[in-house]
C-alpha cells in the first residue's frame, strides 16, 4: 500500500501555489486597451528593429483576418484591435494549453488501459494501478477544460473565433458550418465525451478493485467487455474532440488526419508518464515485482509511438506543403515564419531524442535514461499542443513567458497530487487479475 | 581434423533448455544445439556471445540514408532539375520534404537486405548449400544436442542421460 509521502504532497502544493500566481500574473500582465496594447509591443520590438514589418506583411495570415474583412473598416484599426485580442488571449491560451495537455495525458492513459484489457495482455496487470491512479485525473482534468471551453463560449475570451456571432455573420465558410461548429452543440459533445470517458473510467476501476475481493472472475470478463465497447467509443469521440477543441481554433483550415495525430501526441505521453511513474514507485521499493522487462516494454511503447507520431505529423504536413493550396498551407506558413524554433524544435524533440535515445535495446531497461528520454517527449508534446493552438489565437504574440510556465507548473502540481492521491487508495498490486502470475514472471 | 561428438536428443524444448544449463553447470562446452523452431532464451542458456547484428544494421540504415540523399541529389538537383508543382529544385533542403520517403525507404531498404546477407555470411550459408544438421528429425520434432568428447564420454554420457535425453549417439564430425 502506498502512502502520499508528505514531501511529494508538499512538492505539489507549492507547484500549485506558484503555477496560480502565474497563471494571476498572465491575467493582470494583459492590455485592457488598445493603447496598451501598442505600447506593448512597441517597447518590445525596440530590441529587434525590424519585426514590425514582417509582422505586418503576414499578419492577414492568421484566419482572424476574417474580422478584419467583413468589418471594413480602415485596416490599421482592425489591426489594432487584432493586436490587443492576441494579447488578451495570450494567459487564456496558455492556461487552455496546459490545462489540454495534462487531461490528454491521463486520457492517452485511459486508452492504453482500455487496450491492455481489451487485448487481455499478460505483462501488464502488475501495472493496472498505476495506470488507474494516472485516469484518475481525467476527473478533474477533464471538467476543467469543459469550464474553459464554456468561459469560451460565454464571450470570456477569443480563442475560438466561430463562437462570436459578429465573425460568424460576416464569414460565409463559418456560416456553412454553422450547423455544427456551434456554440451549444459544441457543449453537448464535449459534455457527452466527458461522461463516456470518466464514466468508463470510473466503472473500470471499481470492477477492477472488485475483482481483487472477488472469488470468481466475473469482474475481470465485465471489464474486458466494457474495455472493448469503451475502446469503439473511444476512437470516435477522441477524433472528434480533437476537431471541436484543438482543429476549430483554426476553423476554415481542416485536416482529416488530425484526430489520429492528436491520439499519437497523447498515447505517447500517457505512455511515458506510465514508465515515469512507475520507475518512481518502483524506487521506493513498491512495486517488488515490477522488472526490467515491463519498463523495457514501456519504453519499446515510447520509442515506437514517437516514430508513429512523426509519420502523421509527416503524413500532414507533406501533403499540404506538396499541394501548395492556398487555404490548406496557411496553416504551416503561419507556423514557419512565426514559429520555427518551437515548430521545429518540436520534431527534434519528439523524433530524433526517442530515436537516437531509446534505438538501443539495453538503453530501455536503464531507469534513469528512460526517465530522461520521458522528460524531453512530454516537453516536446506540449510543444505539439502549443503550436497547434497558438498561432490561432496569438498569432506571433507568443512567448514561453510567465502565463506559459505558470500554467503548465500548476497543472503538474495538480497532476501529481490528484495521481499521487488515488495511488493511495488502494493496493499497487492487483491480488486476483487471473494474469497476475504472468506478469510477474513476464521475461522478455 | 576429424573428432568425436556426442549427440544428445530431445523431444521437449523445456526439458532441452534445463539439459543445457546442467550441462555448462558442469563445465562442458557445448559445441552446437538443433532445433526444429526457435527456442527463446536458449542463447541465453548456452552462453553464446550477443549478437551484433543490429549494429551492422544501424550501419547499414545509415549508409542507405546517405545513399538516398546523395541520389536524389544527383538525380533532381544536378542532373536535371524540373519544377514540379511550382516548386522549382534549385536545393535540396527547400526541396527536402518531397524526397523523405525516399530518404526513408532507402534506409530501410539497406538496413534490412544487408543485415540478412550479413546474416546469410555470417552462418556460412548460401543457395544450395548442403544441410549442416547431423539429424533429419531437427527439422521436425527433436532437438539435438552436440558436445566434443575430450576422453570423457561415458561421464558425459552419464549426465545426458540423466538430463533426460530420449536418445544417445556417438559419432565422428569433421570440423570446418
Amino acid at each position: 500500500m502506498y502512502t502520499f509521502s508528505n514531501r511529494l504532497k508538499i512538492a505539489s502544493i507549492i507547484l500549485m501555489i506558484v503555477g496560480a500566481l502565474g497563471i494571476v500574473g498572465g491575467f493582470v500582465m494583459a492590455p485592457g486597451s488598445i493603447e496598451e496594447a501598442k505600447e506593448m509591443v512597441a517597447s518590445h520590438d525596440d530590441g529587434h528593429g525590424a519585426s514590425h514589418a514582417v509582422e505586418a506583411s503576414h499578419g492577414g495570415t492568421t484566419n482572424e483576418h476574417a474580422v478584419a474583412e467583413g468589418h471594413g473598416e480602415e485596416h490599421d484599426a482592425s489591426h489594432d484591435q487584432h493586436l490587443l485580442d492576441q494579447l488578451k488571449n495570450r494567459p487564456w491560451a496558455a492556461l487552455y494549453v496546459a490545462a489540454f495537455f495534462f487531461m490528454m495525458i491521463s486520457l492517452g492513459v485511459l486508452a492504453f488501459y482500455a487496450i491492455q484489457r481489451a487485448a487481455q495482455a499478460g505483462w501488464s496487470p502488475l501495472l493496472f494501478r498505476v495506470m488507474e491512479g494516472i485516469t484518475a485525473y481525467l476527473v478533474p482534468g477533464g471538467i476543467i477544460v469543459f469550464v474553459i471551453l464554456l468561459l469560451s463560449v460565454l464571450d470570456m475570451n477569443h480563442l475560438f473565433i466561430w463562437m462570436d456571432a459578429d465573425v460568424v455573420a460576416h464569414d460565409a465558410l463559418l456560416q456553412g458550418k454553422s450547423g455544427y461548429l456551434n456554440p451549444t452543440f459544441f457543449l453537448i459533445r464535449a459534455a457527452i465525451f466527458l461522461a463516456g470517458w470518466i464514466g468508463y473510467r470510473e466503472y473500470s476501476r471499481k470492477l477492477s478493485l472488485a475483482q481483487d475481493e472477488s472469488d470468481d472472475n466475473s469482474n475481470f470478463k465485465l471489464n474486458f467487455r466494457i474495455s472493448a465497447a469503451f475502446l469503439v467509443f473511444y476512437l470516435i469521440s477522441e477524433s472528434i474532440m480533437s476537431w471541436d477543441w484543438i482543429m476549430s481554433v483554426e476553423p476554415h483550415w481542416f485536416s482529416t488526419l488530425f484526430g489520429w495525430y492528436i491520439f499519437a501526441s497523447m498515447f505517447v505521453s500517457g505512455i511515458t508518464v506510465i514508465a515515469m511513474v512507475t520507475i518512481y514507485l518502483k524506487s521506493k521499493g513498491l512495486l517488488p515485482d515490477v522488472n526490467d522487462s515491463h519498463i523495457h516494454d514501456l519504453a519499446k511503447f515510447m520509442f515506437g509511438i514517437s516514430v508513429f507520431w512523426t509519420y502523421l505529423w509527416f503524413s500532414q504536413f507533406m501533403l499540404i506543403w506538396y499541394s501548395n493550396i492556398p487555404e490548406e498551407v496557411t496553416y504551416y506558413v503561419t507556423r514557419i515564419s512565426d514559429y520555427k524554433l518551437p515548430f521545429f524544435g518540436m520534431i527534434a524533440m519528439n523524433f530524433l531524442f526517442p530515436v537516437l535515445l531509446l534505438m538501443n535495446s539495453d538503453y530501455k531497461r536503464i531507469s534513469w535514461f528512460v526517465v530522461l528520454t520521458g522528460i524531453v517527449i512530454l516537453g516536446g508534446h506540449y510543444m505539439d499542443i502549443f503550436n497547434a493552438i497558438m498561432p490561432s489565437t496569438v498569432g506571433d504574440q507568443w512567448f514561453i513567458g510567465i502565463p506559459e510556465i505558470g500554467s503548465v507548473l500548476f497543472f503538474a502540481g495538480l497532476f501529481i497530487f490528484w495521481v499521487f492521491r488515488a495511488l493511495a487508495t488502494a493496493p499497487l498490486q492487483p491480488k486476483r487479475n487471473p494474469f497476475i502470475e504472468e506478469s510477474k514472471h513476464f521475461h522478455y | 581434423m576429424a573428432s568425436k561428438v556426442i549427440h544428445a536428443f530431445y523431444d521437449d524444448d523445456d526439458v532441452l533448455m534445463h539439459a543445457v544449463k546442467k550441462v555448462k553447470a558442469a563445465k562442458h562446452h557445448i559445441e552446437e544445439v538443433y532445433c526444429p523452431f526457435p527456442v527463446h532464451g536458449l542463447d541465453k542458456a548456452m552462453g553464446l556471445a550477443p549478437t551484433r547484428i543490429a549494429i551492422t544494421s544501424f550501419l547499414y540504415g545509415c549508409v542507405g540514408l546517405t545513399v538516398a540523399v546523395l541520389m536524389m541529389n544527383y538525380i533532381m538537383i544536378e542532373d536535371w532539375p524540373q519544377d514540379i508543382g511550382g516548386k522549382p529544385s534549385f536545393s535540396y533542403i527547400e526541396n527536402m520534404p518531397a524526397f523523405v520517403p525516399i530518404m526513408f525507404e532507402l534506409t530501410v531498404f539497406f538496413a534490412a537486405h544487408l543485415m540478412v546477407i550479413t546474416f546469410y555470411l555470417r552462418s556460412r550459408l548460401w543457395p544450395f548449400k548442403e544441410a549442416e544438421n547431423p539429424d533429419v528429425r531437427t527439422t521436425d520434432d527433436h532437438f539435438l544436442m552436440e558436445i566434443e568428447i575430450h576422453d570423457n564420454e561415458q561421464e558425459l554420457k552419464d549426465l545426458l542421460m540423466q538430463t533426460g535425453a530420449v536418445e544417445i549417439n556417438i559419432s565422428e564430425k569433421n570440423s570446418h
